[in-house]
């Protein structure tokens, strides 16, 4: 079990993507281990979204490469996976909160749908079982059971970024990949959200990779923060010290325009 | 020296005799009268009064010889005769349940009240073309029966009668009927609308429609609860009068779709309609328009659009091919104004380009030059 | 007779389908029965009926007729209605098989919306026609999709729509063109045939073809495969079942078409499979609408 604890759950090495001439992002390294919360910030057009999908294996890299430690112990390259591989690992060790739920959720299916199916794409064949799964998972994201049957197009902003996070996490992944999560959302709403979501972080031991424009989320859900302009990691290390005691000018930068009042 | 040309009248005139000559064909065979186009190809005259939007045989068997068999091109003369008819008023609302039945079949029973009539169909032919045909030789007169004085109930009477099937929306002879030739669309558009355009509507584009809902962009599971044709009776209410009278009978095919049940904790589950009219026998243009008129009522019996055969905004505003054929066409006008801009606008950045590829070029061989110099 | 149509009748290869053309359907139905429900692109042709009339399925009875089979044609399990005679009668002119509405003497039975009530044998042959081929087009309509989604296997989807069917109607409100599952693998679309026909494909000794003409795919259970309709274990699948026996046969367990005979309200029930009823009207069975009186000659 020292195995576990001793090697990384994902690494990224020399990980690089370029669109034609242009720099999506360049030299990316870095491990990730169980239970850790790595936020990337930057501005957009930054590079932090092509990365996010470069790590999550939706996008192939022209440089380097992304392993990850699957279930069974091995450690593999995602550009080694089949489709069929890949697909599985996305619908089970796996999540992916996106800034847009409609993108995320299916909405002209019910709530409980929604949930349930990751465990119907894994064989579960039992209704009772499913939609009490899907039950347990609405109450875990503090949504009203009695709600289970209506479909996403009547949910809030909030509720729906909640029910993507149910979703996702039906079938206890190990790694989640979270885009903007709070963007567009009230403030008052994204407050509540990230309370939630450092809670399930705590509870569950989640690994989380989350992409965010918004210093404040970094803070309060992330132990590690990369910062990245014009597609390359500038500074990273422990988010307090990034963000407390910025060493590169473009992170105080940062830090002074969007933290400080 | 060069001479800008100029839209000449005499070639326009000089087109137009073509046109004619053309029109007529070789002058050794018999000229094609009207009213052989009327008898003889009946159903190219429905499609035509359909899109053309007038019943009139007559009229639309002429417009087919004048347009050279080119149905749009026929519809089109009709719409413009039209235009130019006066107005009277609105006919009572037609009763297909009392047609003079010359076809009726039911997909959803094997047999109900009054029978499954085929009627004249080429449902059950072999397409295999007949070279009988072109000889001369009359066909034997079809074995006739006298008409049945049975009641024949429209299936969707049946079901309505059970509550299976939603109720036709109530009938209000008061309420102002919806013309859009005369006021133009706005959307939402309700539904007297909407039918109305489908009714105008090119058959092609309803049946490749109503096709992508059957494919599920936009399905709508829909059964043809009743297909019916035969003559109906006009009748006009003269304001003048006080009382209706009757203008004599048309000829319609209907199609009434029986689709996916709707239901909620406040209604009971039942059977939702798509409705299809038109003038003489035009099967396929009546089952399309049921489809797409299904489908475009998704919004307003709670389901999510989707698809385009769902959009009422794409499906009406495309419908009509007249509208179409015009703006297609149109292309054919001149565009030497706009196309000169752009033109002008090609030519500049093509030269930026080159000029950029020829700096970069000579930077790469400054370089090499200096490399192979060390 | 004009010179002309003499041509056009007699001019055309048995069974109408040139050999090139059964060739190709042939090597699309091998595939086909090698696995089991995988759905077999075939290059379809324009056939002298309308697309939705059985064209599928009129080209895998061409591609597999000789002249020593007997040919049986339903459609809504009749042999009587309009497109199966419609469709025996070009099989009768174009490759002058033996025609019969027997289930048990037909070596080749092609269906529109049922399998037939009595039991099929070795040898026998059930040709489906198929209007949309793909189980997953009405959750995804895009064919590129649905083709990676069988190829990996991912039929998450399929059970979302059960799922959610029981969570709105508290069943499963599919009744006909019910998915099932062959061999473990595929999922398939039975054709349009009632889900009350769905146990009969599982394990028949009869050779299963299915033909969609406008969609251009055939598929096939061979002999002998297992056929199961999706369900949970919590909500297994039910054929539909009928409260009252045929009303003119008196058989029970079987489909039944409900006729209307009036217009306040009477209803009749009757059996689908019309080969079935006269059969057993003819060895003595009669229901409550039919003393057994007379028995129309069969020849």
């Amino acid at each position: 079990m020292t195995d576990t604890l001793s090697t990384p759950l994902l690494s990224a090495e020399n990980l690089g993507r370029d669109y034609g001439a242009r720099i999506g992002c360049r030299d990316v390294a870095f491990d990730l281990f169980e239970g850790e919360v790595l936020a990337i910030v930057g501005e957009s057009g930054s590079g932090k979204s092509t990365l996010l999908n470069l790590l999550s294996g939706q996008l192939a890299p022209t440089a380097g490469r992304v392993a990850y430690r699957m279930r069974d112990g091995a450690t593999r390259d995602l550009g080694s996976l089949s489709e069929a591989e890949r697909r599985f690992l996305f619908r089970t060790d796996w999540g992916f909160v996106h800034q847009d739920a409609t993108r995320g959720l299916r909405m002209g299916v019910s709530a409980g749908g929604n949930v349930g199916e990751r465990l119907m794409a894994v064989g579960e064949r039992h209704y009772g079982r499913i939609r009490a799964a899907a039950e347990d998972w609405l109450g875990r994201v503090e949504i009203d059971t009695t709600r289970i049957d209506e479909k996403p197009t009547a949910y809030s902003g909030g509720m729906r970024q909640r029910l993507q996070i149910a979703r996702n996490l039906v079938t206890a992944p190990r790694l989640v990949f979270m885009d903007e999560p709070t963007g567009g959302l009230d403030v008052s709403v994204q407050a509540r959200l990230l309370d939630l979501v450092r809670g399930l972080v705590a509870d569950l031991g989640l690994a989380v990779i989350v992409v965010t424009h918004d210093l404040a989320v970094a803070r309060l859900l992330s132990h590690r923060t990369m910062v990245m302009k014009d597609g390359r990691v500038i500074e990273q290390g422990l988010t307090d010290r990034v963000l407390d005691d910025p060493r590169e000018a473009y992170t105080q930068l940062l830090v002074s325009s969007i933290l400080q009042p | 020296m060069y001479v800008a040309v100029k839209g000449g009248e005499a070639a326009i005139d000089n087109a137009h005799a073509w046109l004619a000559d053309r029109r007529r064909g070789d002058r050794a065979v018999a000229e094609i009268a009207p009213d052989q186009i009327r008898e003889q190809l009946t159903l190219a005259v429905d499609r035509v009064m359909n899109e053309g939007s007038l019943y009139d045989r007559d009229l639309a068997a002429l417009a087919i010889k004048q347009s050279r068999g080119d149905l749009i091109e026929a519809a089109f003369l009709v719409r413009a005769y039209r235009t130019t008819l006066p107005r009277f008023g609105a006919t009572e609302p037609l009763d297909t349940g009392a047609m003079a039945v010359a076809r009726r079949i039911s997909a959803t029973y094997k047999d109900l009240p009054g029978g499954q009539i085929l009627g004249p169909t080429f449902d059950y032919t072999h397409r295999l073309i007949d070279f009988a045909l072109a000889a001369d030789g009359e066909p034997p007169r079809a074995p006739t029966a006298p008409a049945d004085a049975a009641a024949m109930p429209r299936v969707t009477d049946l079901l309505a009668g059970e509550g299976l099937l939603e109720a036709d929306s109530p009938y209000d002879p008061e309420a102002p009927v919806g013309d859009l030739t005369r006021e133009p669309v706005t959307y939402p558009a309700a539904r007297d609308l909407r039918l109305q355009q489908l009714a105008r509507g090119d058959e092609g584009f309803l049946l490749a429609l109503a096709y992508s809902s059957q494919r599920g962009f936009g399905s709508t599971h829909p059964f043809a609860g009743e297909i019916r044709m035969g003559e109906v009776e006009l009748e006009f209410d003269c304001a003048d009068l006080g009382f209706a009278v009757p203008l004599g009978s048309i000829t319609v095919t209907e199609c009434q779709m029986v689709n996916q049940f709707a239901g909620s904790a406040d209604a009971a589950p039942a059977f939702t309609r798509g409705y299809g009219l038109a003038f003489g026998h035009a099967e396929r243009k009546v089952m399309a328009m049921a489809l797409v008129d299904r489908a475009l009522r998704t919004q307003e019996l709670g389901g999510e659009v989707v698809a385009p055969v769902q959009d009422q905004e794409f499906v009406l505003s495309h419908a009509d091919n007249i509208q179409a054929t015009g703006f297609v066409e149109h292309l054919k006008l001149p565009h030497y104004v706009d196309f000169q801009a752009e033109l002008g606008l090609v030519r500049k950045l093509r030269a930026e380009w080159t000029a950029r590829r020829e700096a970069r070029d000579a930077a790469a061989d400054t370089l090499a030059d200096r490399e192979a110099a060390e | 007779m004009t010179a002309s149509t003499a041509t056009a009748a007699g001019g055309y290869a048995f069974a109408y389908l040139d050999d090139q053309t059964k060739r190709m359907i042939r090597r699309a139905i091998l595939k086909a029965i090698a696995i089991p429900g995988h759905q077999v692109p075939f290059a379809a042709r324009d056939m002298p009926m309308p697309y939705g009339w059985g064209t599928g399925g009129i080209q895998v009875t061409a591609a597999i007729l000789g002249p020593a089979d007997v040919l049986k044609v339903i459609d809504q399990g009749a042999d009587d209605t309009t497109n199966a005679v419609s469709i025996r009668k070009f099989f009768k002119t174009t490759a002058n098989v033996a025609v019969t509405t027997r289930t048990t003497e037909a070596t080749v039975i092609q269906t529109r919306h049922r399998i037939p009530e009595t039991p099929l044998g070795p040898g026998q042959i059930l040709v489906y026609q198929v209007p949309i081929p793909e189980p997953l087009r009405f959750l995804e309509p895009r064919e590129t999709e649905t083709r990676v989604m069988h190829a990996l296997a991912d039929y998450g989807l399929m059970h979302v729509k059960l799922y959610e069917d029981i969570a709105t109607h508290g069943r499963i409100a599919k009744t006909y063109a019910y998915p099932v599952k062959v061999e473990g693998r595929y999922v398939m679309d039975p054709s349009p045939t009632p889900k009350f026909d769905n146990p009969k494909m599982h394990l028949s000794p009869a050779l299963q073809l299915f033909g969609a003409g406008r969609e251009k795919r055939i598929y096939a259970l061979p002999p002998f495969t297992h056929v199961v309709s999706l369900d949970f274990e919590d909500h297994p699948f039910e054929p539909t079942r009928f409260d009252a026996p045929c009303a003119l046969c008196g058989a029970t367990g079987v489909y039944l078409d409900e006729v209307v005979t009036d217009d306040a309200g009477g209803r009749m029930f009757v059996c689908s499979d019309t080969d079935h009823c006269e059969t057993r009207r003819a060895e003595g069975h009669h229901g409550t609408e039919w003393a057994g009186e007379a028995t129309e000659a069969t020849a």
